[in-house]
């Protein structure tokens, strides 16, 4: 199961989880399991970059997830 | 793609740039260079308050001047709530539609918030004077303390503090919070053995690009527009205007020209959307160049800062905690880079145990923008400092104090994901056996030491590469060409298809030419953009092999590729010369059609970057001037495609970072006027400030990338502001913590610290 990251300052939208678990093929599966979970974090998503693996991606909606990946939810950069 | 160990033919050598005859000759067209019959000029009514109501705007008397054609306010650009996704949190485009022109409110002085066409640009800027605007003055928040203080002032009504708000959420000041977390950071300062905490402050300043924001719109009767603009971002300034203005994007066609730097500031859209508005009013195209003064007041800087940084160590100068304070201003509207500079302040350190929080604050100052490695320089000027603080008292050296703590590959950022192969500690070890290092600083010089951090970014790129039948190449990008990224993309056709860079034609396209591709910054297109080169010349090669299969009649798979030509495999056709390019090429037409290479990407981001720099600085304690000696930078760069446009990264971002350091402030009256907008007074560093600057580029190969490339140009802007302080520091004596080093505040310290 992929293991995600959530960021400390979201711990008020999730009742103090920072770290979870999830089943899910691609990161667009991930992110709706997380939703269902967690319905107040998502007018957050789309402010958020997505780092898979170490990854960071602009616009990971359909990144395939191995069985151990690590998901980590980050501010967004991009830089000047 | 991944990287492919090999040695190169083209990629490392220094060719001339093709865009270099034109540029040192004065024949490249700039933003302001573009001239279309029936023109008119525009010219921007201003905000002379920091912060007003807007009760009332009469353009009656400018528009009845003889030569103006149009006249617009908030009211012909409708407030918008959409977004762009682009890096930095989406681009919100109501706030980018406001800071355009302002609707209900000036929250800067400079706001624009009426706009003028003429037959010449002294009509345009008389009748601005005469666009009568009555205001209700507002208290102007000119720091992030009376921002933040209880009761204060609030720039906008509406504005919650999005993600973790320390006290009430709204209507607040503060636009937004995060919080980064790791280990129990009050156990390790208990177990520290020298615990060090200081607060710095770095103003407000100005990437200084040489070139002020120009563009010409033209609208077309038939609705059709086209933008000529010096821009990093051409598909940002058509998706952003199209949706600023309510209109379908496939209507307007950007065509970037050259460009005099941009460091991140000419990202964002302040003229493109006015002049299509007035164009269209006016049914007549619209040229609009800023003065320096404009760019000054009303572009976008980045953020003054406020930071608070506490580290532990052991006695053996093993980090054990540290806590980090952030606060960023973002100008008029949420948007500072407080989120990057809370992930970048520790990120060359692996510290078990770590709290930081960084919040993002508006004042009444121009809404700031990207520049160079956003929010990282401010943050690593704060550690680096405590960190040569700790290395002082510890009796260690800086440089062995910084490699016991270094970040390696396995390593987790402070903001989370586990690095790959990163080069600091090969940074730290080239710093160390370096002339410089090793020689004796000299008599009333400081050294200064100081390590620094950027992400470097990824996203979209596309490219295409054709193919001539006389065996020459083009290559069409989207990307306006800020480092020598075209004559880099040459070097990369060059590799792929060995055909000689001068005979390989590399151009910037306009959004409806290229295929869409993310902006010019981020570091990102050598890497990014090159990938897809490299790809489209790959997709190129698979053609010619195919072409020759079809010349010797013969399946694909017979037919290999080798240094630049098409060899018989396996046997079939033994006898069978081998094939130049330009020869399966000039049978183009005979064997298919013309061959073009095409590739498009979204790339992970570039792989972490690091670079060290090293500083003698020379201190007059009598006037407080100080004069940089001897600077050497040292940086990753994964792979350096040209040699000489990286060093040149390298030196431009390290030359920016000691006026950063030195000299460079936004000096505001108490009504938030600035009282500096000019060159004169804004004071950079010009060649003769500085010695040469001596350039070290370390190549630790990115994995993502075919050659290892990692984005170069924003790292070298990090390290200087700190670099620049402990040198200060070893000079004098004296730790300074807010810049900039200018001579008045560095002679006030002397004379507090009784020197």
């Amino acid at each position: 199961m992929a293991t995600v990251y959530l960021p400390s300052g979201w711990s008020g939208a999730t009742g103090g989880v920072t770290e979870i678990s999830i089943d899910a093929p691609r990161v667009h599966e991930l992110l709706r399991s997380l939703t269902e979970r967690f319905p107040a974090i998502a007018a957050q998503l789309d402010a958020v970059s997505i780092a898979v693996d170490g990854q960071i991606y602009h616009d990971a909606e359909f990144v395939t997830l191995k069985r151990d990946s690590e998901i980590h939810l980050l501010p967004p950069v991009s830089g000047g | 793609m991944s990287t492919e160990a090999k040695t190169y033919n083209y990629v490392g050598t220094r060719p001339i740039r093709h865009d270099g005859a034109d540029k040192v000759t004065g024949r490249a067209n700039y933003g302001a260079d573009i001239n279309l019959p029936g023109m008119l000029y525009g010219a921007i009514v201003r905000s002379p308050h920091a912060h007003a109501r807007i009760v009332s705007i009469d353009t009656s008397a400018a528009a009845a001047m003889p030569g103006v054609k149009a006249v617009i306010t908030g009211d012909d650009l409708p407030e918008t709530s959409a977004k762009l996704a682009m890096g930095e949190g989406a681009l919100d485009l109501h706030d980018i539609g406001d800071n355009l022109i302002a609707h209900k409110k000036a929250l800067y002085h400079g706001h624009p918030v009426a706009a003028v066409a003429a037959t010449s640009f002294e009509i345009a800027r008389e009748a601005a004077a005469r666009v009568r605007v009555e205001y209700e003055v507002l208290t102007p928040v000119l720091s992030i303390d009376q921002a933040i203080a209880p009761g204060a002032t609030i720039l906008h009504d509406d504005m919650v503090t999005r993600g973790r708000p320390a006290g009430p959420s709204g209507p607040t000041n503060v636009a937004a919070r995060l919080e980064l977390r790791r280990g129990e950071p009050d156990r390790g300062f208990a177990e520290a053995d020298i615990v060090v905490e200081r607060e710095f402050q770095t103003p407000m300043v100005h990437q200084g690009y040489i070139e002020p924001h120009a563009c010409v719109a033209r609208w077309g009767q038939d609705g059709r527009a086209v933008v000529w603009t010096t821009t990093q971002g051409p598909f940002v300034v058509r998706d952003g205007s199209a949706a600023i203005l309510g209109i379908d994007a496939a209507m307007i066609k950007v065509i970037p020209t050259e460009i005099g730097g941009g460091f991140g500031g000419k990202i964002t859209v302040y003229l493109e959307p006015l002049a299509l508005v007035l164009s269209r009013k006016a049914n007549r195209p619209v040229k609009m160049v800023m003065t320096r003064d404009e760019v000054f007041r009303a572009t976008g800087p980045t953020s003054g800062t406020k930071i608070r940084v506490k580290i532990g160590a052991k006695s053996d100068g093993t980090i054990v905690a540290a806590t980090a304070s952030l606060f960023y201003e973002g100008g008029a509207y949420a948007g500072a880079p407080s989120g990057a500079g809370a992930m970048c302040c520790f990120a060359c350190y692996d510290i078990p145990n770590f709290f930081i929080e960084a919040s993002d604050v508006v004042v009444n100052k121009p809404k700031v923008a990207a520049y160079r490695a956003p929010g990282s320089p401010m943050a690593a000027f704060a550690t680096e400092s405590i960190i040569d603080e700790i290395a002082r008292t510890l009796g260690m050296d800086p440089i062995e104090l910084r490699l016991k703590n270094a970040a390696v590959e396995g390593d987790a950022a402070p903001y989370g994901p586990k690095h790959g192969p990163i080069g600091l500690t090969a940074v730290l070890d080239a710093a160390r056996r370096h002339p410089h290092w090793q020689t004796p600083v000299g008599p009333n010089q400081g050294r200064g030491f100081a390590c620094g951090f950027w992400f470097n970014a990824g996203m979209n790129s596309s490219a295409t590469v054709t193919l001539d039948s006389d065996g020459s190449a083009a290559v069409f990008t989207g990307n306006p060409d800020i480092g020598g990224t075209r004559v880099a993309q040459a070097l990369m056709v060059a590799e792929e298809l060995n055909i000689p860079v001068e005979r390989i034609r590399p151009t910037v396209a306009d959004t409806d030419a290229a295929g869409y591709t993310d902006v010019t910054g981020g570091s990102r297109v050598c890497y990014a953009t090159g990938m897809a080169v490299i790809e489209a010349a790959r997709d190129v090669r698979e053609q010619l092999r195919a072409r020759a299969a079809k010349i010797w009649n013969t399946d694909v798979s017979n037919v290999g590729w080798e240094a630049g030509r098409l060899i018989p495999l396996n046997g079939a056709g033994a006898d069978r010369a081998p094939l130049t390019l330009a020869e399966v090429a000039a049978k183009a037409s005979a064997t298919g059609g013309p061959i073009v290479g095409r590739a498009s990407l979204n790339v992970a981001a570039a792989g972490a970057a690091f670079g060290a720099h090293i500083c003698d600085l020379e201190v007059d304690k009598e006037t407080g001037r100080s004069t940089v000696v001897r600077y050497t930078a040292i940086q990753d760069v994964g792979r350096a495609v040209h040699p000489s446009f990286v060093e040149g990264q390298m030196q431009g971002g390290a030359a920016q970072g000691i006026g950063w350091a030195l000299n460079e402030e936004y000096v505001f009256d108490k009504a938030g006027a600035m009282e500096n907008a000019g060159f004169l007074d804004y004071r950079m560093p010009v060649a003769s400030d500085l010695p040469m600057i001596d350039t070290v580029i370390v190549e630790v190969p990115n994995p993502i990338h075919p050659y290892g490339v990692r984005g170069v140009g924003e790292v070298p802007i990090v390290p200087p502001l700190a670099t620049v302080a402990n040198a200060m520091r070893d000079a004098t004596g004296v730790r300074f913590t807010e810049l900039p080093l200018s001579p008045p505040r560095v002679l006030a310290g002397l004379m507090a610290a009784g020197d």
